[in-house]
């Protein structure tokens, strides 16, 4: 950090010519045409689901959704399907379950590994390597390991606490947190050293070198594992199936029940699937600022 | 305000069995700005981080005041630290970047504003107060890691090469600012650099070090005109002295057809161990320019003039065979010999200009142990 690269975006933008990037490369189309191609097809699925949406039950199962743009008229165009998901299936009540599941399955697991993270940067202890090598070796156990066993503990002959919301977060914050103590000790390990050294001299005790300094430096990478907890909790359906009673279920797991054994019912799915795309998607896009930065923080240091 | 002392302070760097720092005994006084120097590698920030409780202290005592301090956590300890990235907090604004430590300490807001505003008149930050660190240039962020130093009020200012980061210009102004301000705050200040530039113009008296030993410790004057061994002699003075090897016959030197005539003293500290050899060193502006036949004048052959205004320092080889002249080195490097010249009346290059060491500015050092020998 010096002072030329504070003062560079001002000589930038004056230089700025068509054809160059803001960085002063040359832009490149062959990137500019591989990029755009990979995201239609990326949002293709979700703009077809959207137009399924709108579309009747006899439509759906007749033809494809692209002959919307062949035969616009014949798609017995209809706002039914919204409607019988917010009437029959008591949408409103699972989305407030599962955001009362994502909201605290995104905040525990962070602040534990952000604690975490600051003892495996910043302190010295015995073993410190050999245990980090293991929380970093249990990112690769998948839940459905535990099922069985996580049943039997939190179910009626253990803690006897399965099916309220509370075993759901202790779930996802168990499994959620090495990759996030990963992350995060990573990011804070590209943190100045001196900075905690010199909150060690200033007097600054553990506690309040992270809250006050560690923890406010650290808001990019956390922003970021928020998003993408926060987005993998929302979308999860074997822990929610598994461990919430029906009255307490989420969005996902509602939408998964709309589908009948013989397929009936398939045409409310689309709508239900898409108001629970919703909420993951504001979130992202505003969080994305933070998303973008805190992957590429660690590899450029600024 | 209090003294610092070293006693013997040892520290090993786990998993090394050489010590990073090899018990330091040194005493820095009341008041006193000590500039700790040497290569990198030399331990002189470890001596340092020692001081300021970042490094453990293997064995022996470090000691501020009477209070024997070895053991103490770093905030129990009554020291402020410059650090040589400035470690500012960047969240944080410059008023609070500086006032931090008090507010950990628990002073009252109106106290810790007060002290801030009174350090930022010193250093000329009032008007970037509410500023965060990027929005600084390097020379404000430099003042501002000054600041956070000074607002505490401690007993001991540690500074750890805190201009390493400022470009040339900036850093002799700092370095000035800074030993002025030490001067008038009157705190004990241990600094350290491997500039020797930085130590002869800072500080009241510096320390050398080289692989964790002390070599030696004196005033700016006196490390100049008394290095103890050839380390501190090459180390000290710029461009750096020109020390070589060579014969001792019927009580002088041998330089190629020159002889350097040595005193009683000196030839009465040579050993057997030295095997009839000494070391000679002259400083580029020990020497005059002379004319052949002179008694003590020997040859350079001038192969580059560099011409700075004020000064012109010659680079040239001893004349007179090539062991003579493969055993001198100097700032420029092995084989090369730095003479200071008159830079109104340089030579040409490819000349032979006849140099004289000027009576009593040649340093003699032992040729087995590199120690200094009377004159």
């Amino acid at each position: 950090m010096s002072a030329a690269v504070t003062s560079a975006p001002a000589e930038r933008t004056s230089n700025r010519q068509p054809g160059f990037m803001k960085d002063g490369r040359r832009r490149s189309w062959t990137s500019i045409i591989v990029a755009t191609v990979l995201a239609a097809l990326w949002v293709l699925p979700s703009l077809a689901l959207f137009l399924s949406t709108l579309r009747s039950r006899d439509a759906q199962a007749s033809v494809g959704w692209w002959n919307v743009f062949t035969d616009p008229l014949n798609q017995g165009w209809t706002l039914d399907n919204y409607t019988g998901v917010l009437q029959g299936q008591d949408m409103g009540a699972s989305l407030l379950n599962t955001l009362v599941v994502s909201v605290p399955a995104t905040i525990l697991p962070i602040m534990f590994a952000a604690f975490g993270a600051y003892a495996f940067a910043f302190m010295n202890f015995p073993a410190k390597e050999t245990l980090f090598v293991i929380i970093v070796g249990v990112m690769v156990v998948p839940i459905q390991v535990a099922l069985s066993p996580m049943l039997n503990l939190l179910g009626p002959n253990g803690v006897g606490i399965s099916g309220q919301f509370v075993a759901v977060w202790l779930l996802h914050t168990g499994f959620g947190m090495p990759l996030c103590l990963y992350t995060l000790r990573n990011y804070m390990s590209t943190l100045p050293f001196s900075v905690v050294e010199s909150a060690k001299i200033d007097g600054a005790s553990h506690y309040q070198t992270f809250w006050l300094l560690v923890a406010p430096m650290s808001i990019p990478a956390i922003a970021a594992f928020a998003t993408l907890q926060f987005l993998w909790v929302w979308n999860d359906l074997l822990i929610a199936k598994l461990f919430l009673l029906p009255s307490n279920t989420t969005v996902v797991v509602r939408v998964q029940q709309m589908l009948g054994t013989q397929g009936q019912g398939a045409e409310i799915v689309t709508a239900g699937a898409f108001i629970s795309m919703i909420v993951p998607i504001l979130v992202f896009v505003l969080l994305q600022r933070f998303f973008v930065r805190g992957l590429t923080s660690g590899s450029v240091k600024g | 305000m209090a003294t610092v002392t070293y006693d013997n302070a040892t520290r090993i760097y786990p998993g090394s069995t050489r010590p990073s720092v090899d018990s330091l005994n040194l005493e820095v006084a009341d008041g006193e700005f000590l500039v700790l120097v040497g290569p990198s590698g030399c331990g002189k920030s470890t001596s340092l981080r020692m001081l300021a409780g970042l490094e453990d202290v293997n064995s022996g005592r470090i000691l501020i005041g009477d209070r024997d301090v070895t053991d103490i956590q770093p905030k129990d300890r009554d020291i402020a630290m410059v650090f040589q990235n400035y470690a500012l907090y960047p969240h944080m604004s410059v008023a609070d970047n500086m006032g931090f430590a008090l507010k950990i300490a628990g002073k009252p807001k109106t106290e810790i504003r007060q002290r801030v505003e009174e350090a930022a008149k010193i250093l000329d930050l009032e008007q970037y107060l509410d500023r965060k660190p990027k929005a600084l240039s390097g020379g404000q962020r430099q003042r501002v890691a000054m600041g956070r130093a000074i607002v505490r009020q401690p007993q001991v200012f540690l500074m750890d090469e805190p201009l390493s980061n400022l470009d040339a210009k900036l850093r002799v102004q700092t370095r000035t600012q800074i030993a002025s301000l030490q001067r008038r705050l009157g705190v004990t200040t241990v600094y350290v650099t491997h500039d020797q530039t930085e130590a002869l113009t800072m500080g009241d008296r510096i320390a050398v070090l080289k692989d964790g030993l002390l070599q030696q410790v004196g005033t700016p004057r006196e490390m100049y005109d008394t290095p103890a061994n050839i380390f501190v002699a090459g180390f000290i003075g710029s461009p750096a002295m020109n020390i070589g090897e060579f014969h001792v016959e019927n009580g002088a030197a041998k330089l190629g057809p020159a002889s350097i005539p040595l005193s009683r003293e000196t030839i009465a500290g040579l050993s057997d161990a030295d095997n009839g050899k000494i070391n000679l060193g002259f400083r580029p502006e020990s020497l005059d320019v002379s004319t052949e036949g002179t008694e003590g004048a020997f040859p350079v052959e001038v192969n580059l003039v560099e011409e700075l205004g004020s000064d012109a320092f010659v680079y040239g080889q001893l004349a007179g065979g090539d062991e003579v002249a493969q055993n001198i080195s100097s700032g420029a490097g092995q084989a090369q010999v730095i003479v200071r010249v008159d830079p109104r009346r340089v030579p040409d290059k490819g000349s032979r200009l006849w140099v004289k060491i000027r009576p009593g500015e040649q340093h003699h050092f032992a040729a087995a142990s590199g120690l200094r020998l009377p004159s």
